[in-house]
């Protein structure tokens, strides 16, 4: 079962093959064997997907269950999950049993999904590796000695590894796309406002958006409608219709005009991962698409430009961090100042404390207008960019990662060589555009992933595009080799 | 060396909505600790603001009664500090882009003079909750009720030049705030707070001072006394060699003084920047045109009007249109004195005289406000009407009102059960005459031999044995006839 | 640009962080670093180009109805409290 994807599962299910009880105790019994290894999950919601299981196999025997009914998902521990354990990757919140869902949970509940539990990510979505987690890191099922990517490892590495067929994830400088193609796995950031951030613990308020990892862009097509949607408690939630993505997802590509951006092909890309690229683009071709060379000039900037804005916002999300409601509080503080500042110092890890601290330096007197001022006149040009790129091409194709998955540790020393990472993957976030990452092939044995960009509120085309590509191409069928068969807890 | 005052004034004023400007919390006073606060309102992880319509609205609506410019596009900016009654470690706060620009007040002062007072902007916030310190010995105990009710801030210019002018300025604000019913004006409660910017310099330099900012004074009195003892106590320190310190003080009313409130290297970096959470607020043309029809008439434009309608003193005008609700009693009292018609001149000037006289000063002695008065607009107007048509005389009114008052009763009713009406009747003032001037001839002989003062005399005797009743016009003109002989 | 101790140790402070001894070299490393990257910024030539706050341009605030929705729930709130007392939450004494 474990090998199905989420569409074939629904058939299934609906066939009566094999009940969701049937199908929810295998998955929790594949998560429960492969935790000492991957580490993929901070909280296994066991008892209650067992509860919600049955609950939608009733559904099935009366004939009355929807589209999305019974089938298993896993929810990355940034999202709040009522009356369960919410802990962001975060010693800070490893107390945290949220009072409510967040209207992502809500909607997905609502269309019977089956939640296993909660994934592990990077402490509080800061990070591209899986390693600053406080439940230690996420391992790459392809190679247990490598990252996942991250923050959303947890997420990835449960789809790749077939313990749940799809997974909810975040993206605020890449964070679904990077650990997708590092992954070998598909990964979908909407663009921003299309899915509710409501309940979705804020890192940089105006990058994070809410997405899902998932074996294809079939199986995202499904949920990313169910999942999305304007929402009165965002107020910057956007008031548009949500089409059926699944609907239009065999449109034909005949003159499709691809955009390659011209920067992201220079220095820093590994030449095989350039020849996977250029592969893909072929593939498009055959389907009838048109390549075209477009110049972003200002997008080389978007690292610098996140490294100001990202950690900004975070230093003021972050400030409610204090001891006082909820979370970690420092023992026997002895003033009030003492309480502050134990609490953060000892519930926070370095990296995040890391990014606060750029966060208020940035931000504090005499700085502002030069760096966060800057970089926010830095992103207008980057926006701009992607307008003018738009009025020529319909998609932007690139690569997801400079690179393949490195090994554990390796990067965790210098945080710039971490921040790298992101590099193709930051400029929609700054933009607010949609992009997606699906697999194309494999280095040194090593999964590879595919970007794919488009204007705002452009996932129906971008999912037909990357589709078209999974209807050609089986790379993203491949499981790794210790994930193929089944687990023996 | 004279020295000149220069005072600037912060008012917050909390907004009347029923529910908060971020959240659907409710915003009534006095509930119990954290009973009003949700997990917006308590800054749990993954939540998020949503703007309440009500509070844009109250906003626009101060900023055109102050003829201030609305801004056509206005930003929620974060302002980032750590405090125990601030849940989220930021204030959502106006920074750069303000919902309302500059206006002004026009204040008068006790001798009656005029003057400008500009207000440089006004913005939307949320409000802060609460520290409460009693009863619990090293520790305090945060009630987050408050946290999240809309305020306006309102910032004046630094134009007042006394604390006589700060109050006068003050009070303009807390009765505008009222008649614009955006602010219930309650002190006690916090819903009207100001901090006063103090500085001194001397008369004919340009610069300002150095500035101190007394935080949080509740009450008229105790701004006046603030403002003067900071004058005072800053005036010493640079007379004494020293410099003022700008930093932040609180007014203790025991002690009558203010003192340091936190230490000079706790000046805060706020670090503002706009909130991502919000979208920018845009008003159009037609959405302010809106507003300004809803606008009641302001106080100025009502004491105006009372002036000019009634004829009354600038003075008198003032006072009665202290309130809208006073106001609103007073012009009842008026019309129906004049039968429901158009109240002439000395109508509304005797009216005027008991609304701003003994029924203000009722309301003052029991601490009641004029809706909560125990003689209504009817009632009064009833009074007013049995001096008018001489049933009484005007000094019995005031016992049948302290009567009214206490019994809460008609002025007729009380008239007749204590038999007070006034004695018209010639023949029976006449009788009452004769027997003081045949009781009292050592008086008469003096009086008429030149001693006019002691007409007072048998006045005061007549009105004596006629228990207070006798019409004091009639008394008067039959008193002279009999005393000349 | 590098930052030095003190620059270290006030933005810790405005952040309410506490560091250790050790902790602060390095993190005076990693923010100059950090400084440094975002640096790159400085050649960008931003002449008349508006700050971009968030990516939905053109939108603006969307206003909620001055209703009352949410009801007492202190409890189930307070259950993730460290600390609470009469409702309160408790923390060290506040002096103003």
């Amino acid at each position: 079962m474990h090998q199905l994807t989420l569409s074939e599962l629904a058939k299934k299910l609906r066939a009566k093959e094999f009940s969701v009880t049937e199908l929810t105790k295998s998955l929790l019994g594949r998560i429960a064997a492969s935790a000492p290894t991957l580490n993929a999950f901070i909280t296994v919601t066991a008892e209650s997907a067992m509860t919600q299981a049955k609950a939608a196999d009733g559904l099935f025997a009366s004939g009355s269950a929807g589209p999305l009914t019974g089938l298993p998902l896993a929810h990355k521990d940034i999202f709040c999950t009522q009356g369960v354990k919410t802990s962001c990757g975060s010693k800070m919140l490893d107390n945290f049993v949220s009072p409510y869902d967040a209207t992502v949970v809500e909607k997905l509940n609502a269309a019977g999904m089956v939640m296993l539990g909660k994934t592990n990510m990077d402490e509080f979505a800061m990070g591209s590796s899986n390693e600053t987690s406080y439940y230690g890191p996420v391992r790459n099922p392809w190679d247990l000695s490598l990252v996942p990517g991250g923050s959303s490892g947890g997420s990835a590495a449960a789809v790749a590894a077939r313990l749940a067929p799809i997974a909810t994830a975040t993206d605020t400088g890449g964070s679904i796309r990077q650990p997708a193609s590092l992954c070998g796995v598909t990964g979908i950031k909407p663009t921003y406002g299309r899915v509710s951030r409501y309940g979705m613990i804020a890192f940089a308020s105006s990058l994070d958006q809410g997405g899902l990892i998932s074996q294809s862009a079939e199986d995202a097509a499904m949920v990313l409608g169910a999942m999305s949607g304007f929402d009165p408690r965002d107020s910057t939630s956007v008031d548009t219709p949500v089409p059926n993505y699944v609907e239009t997802l065999n449109a034909p590509l005949t003159g499709l005009r691809i955009g390659l951006i011209k920067e992201f092909f220079e220095k820093g890309l590994d030449a095989n991962v350039e020849n996977l690229i250029r592969e893909a683009l072929k593939v498009y071709e055959k389907l009838g698409a048109k390549l075209v060379e477009v110049k972003l000039p200002a997008l080389p900037l978007s690292v610098p430009t996140y490294y100001v804005v990202a950690p900004a916002e975070c230093s003021s999300n972050l400030a409610r961090f204090d001891g006082v409601r909820y979370g970690y509080r420092a023992q026997d503080p002895k003033d009030l100042m003492d309480l502050y500042k134990r609490s953060r110092g000892e519930g926070f890890g370095a990296e995040v404390k890391r990014r606060i601290m750029t966060g208020t330096y940035v931000l504090s007197a005499g700085y502002y207008d030069a760096y966060y001022l800057k970089a926010q006149r830095v992103r207008q040009l980057i926006n701009q960019d992607f307008k003018r790129a738009f009025e020529t091409v319909d998609v932007l194709i690139g690569p997801t990662a400079p690179d393949v998955a490195f090994a554990l540790g390796a990067k965790a020393s210098d945080p710039i060589q971490m921040y790298l990472n992101d590099i193709y993957t930051i400029g929609a976030n700054l933009a607010g555009v949609p992009a997606l990452s699906i697999p194309c092939g494999f280095v040194r044995d090593l999964p590879v992933g595919l970007q794919i960009a488009g204007p705002h509120f452009a996932e129906a085309k971008l999912l037909n595009v990357a589709h078209a590509y999974q209807q050609e191409t089986d790379w993203h069928r491949r499981i790794p080799a210790a994930f193929v068969r089944e687990l023996l807890s | 060396m004279t020295w000149e005052t220069v005072i600037g004034l912060e008012i917050h004023a909390q907004l009347s909505t029923k529910s908060k400007i971020f959240s659907g919390s409710p915003t009534a006073y006095g509930a119990p600790p954290n009973s009003q606060a949700n997990l917006v309102d308590l800054a749990y992880p993954g939540v998020l603001p949503v703007l309440n319509t009500e509070a844009v609205r109250m906003a626009v609506k101060f900023g055109l009664a102050v003829d201030a410019a609305i801004a056509p596009r206005s930003v929620f900016a974060r302002k980032n500090y750590f405090y125990p009654d601030l849940p989220k470690g930021y204030q959502i706060s106006q920074y750069e882009l303000p919902v309302v620009g500059r206006g002004h007040m026009d204040i008068v002062l006790d001798d009656g003079t005029k003057k400008r007072v500009g207000i440089t902007r006004a913005h939307l916030e949320e409000d802060a909750g609460k520290s409460l310190h009693e009863g619990l010995p090293k520790q305090s105990g945060i009630d987050l009720n408050r946290a999240g009710t809309p305020l306006i801030e309102i910032v004046s210019e630094p134009d007042m030049r006394s604390a006589k002018e700060a109050v006068a300025y003050l009070k303009k604000v807390h009765t505008l705030v009222r008649y614009l019913e955006i602010c219930d004006g309650n002190m006690q409660e916090g819903s009207f707070r100001c901090d006063a910017n103090v500085s001194v310099r001397k008369l004919g330099v340009e610069k300002f001072g150095t500035r101190a900012e007394i935080k949080n004074i509740n009450s008229f009195r105790f701004v006046e006394k603030a403002i003067n003892y900071e004058v005072a106590r800053q005036i010493d320190v640079i007379e004494g060699g020293g410099k003022v310190v700008q930093e932040t003080r609180l007014y203790d009313p025991d002690k009558g003084e203010t003192r340091s409130m936190r230490s000079k290297e706790e000046a805060n970096d706020y670090r503002y920047f706009p909130d991502p959470d919000l979208l920018p607020v845009e008003i159009d043309a037609a959405y302010i045109a809106n507003v300004k029809t809803t606008l009641p008439e302001l106080p100025d434009q009502k004491a105006a009007r009372f002036a000019s309608q009634f004829g009354l003193s600038e003075y008198d005008a003032g006072v009665l249109t202290s309130s809208k609700e006073l106001a609103a009693y007073y012009e009842q009292v008026a019309k129906l004195l004049a039968g429901g018609k158009e109240p002439s001149k000395e109508q509304a000037k005797f009216a005027a005289n008991w609304v701003a006289g003994s029924l203000a000063a009722a309301l003052n002695e029991h601490n009641l406000e004029i809706g909560e008065s125990r003689i209504d607009a009817a009632r009064l107007a009833g009074l007013l009407g049995r001096i008018a048509d001489d049933t009484i005389s005007g000094k019995i009114a005031k016992d049948v009102f302290e009567a009214m008052w206490a019994e809460g009763k008609d002025a007729d009713v009380i008239i007749e059960s204590k038999g007070l009406k006034q004695i018209t009747d010639s023949g029976a003032i006449e009788t009452a005459i004769d027997e003081v001037m045949a009781k009292n001839p050592g008086q008469l002989a003096d009086y008429r031999s030149g001693k006019d003062k002691l007409f007072g005399f048998f006045v005061g005797q007549v009105m004596k044995a006629t228990g207070g009743k006798a019409n004091p016009a009639q008394l008067n003109d039959l008193l002279k006839k009999k005393l000349a002989g | 640009m590098s930052l030095n101790r003190d620059q270290i140790n006030s933005i810790a402070h405005l952040a309410r962080l506490s560091l250790t001894e050790a902790e602060i070299p390095v993190y005076q490393d990693s923010l100059s670093k950090i400084v440094e990257l975002v640096g790159e910024l400085d050649a960008a030539n931003t002449a008349g180009i508006e700050p971009m706050a968030h990516p939905l341009t053109g939108l603006s605030a969307r206003l909620r109805p001055d209703v009352v929705t949410e009801k007492d729930q202190h409890e189930l709130y307070q259950r993730n409290a460290p600390q609470v007392e009469a409702a309160l939450y408790l923390v060290p004494k506040v002096i103003e």
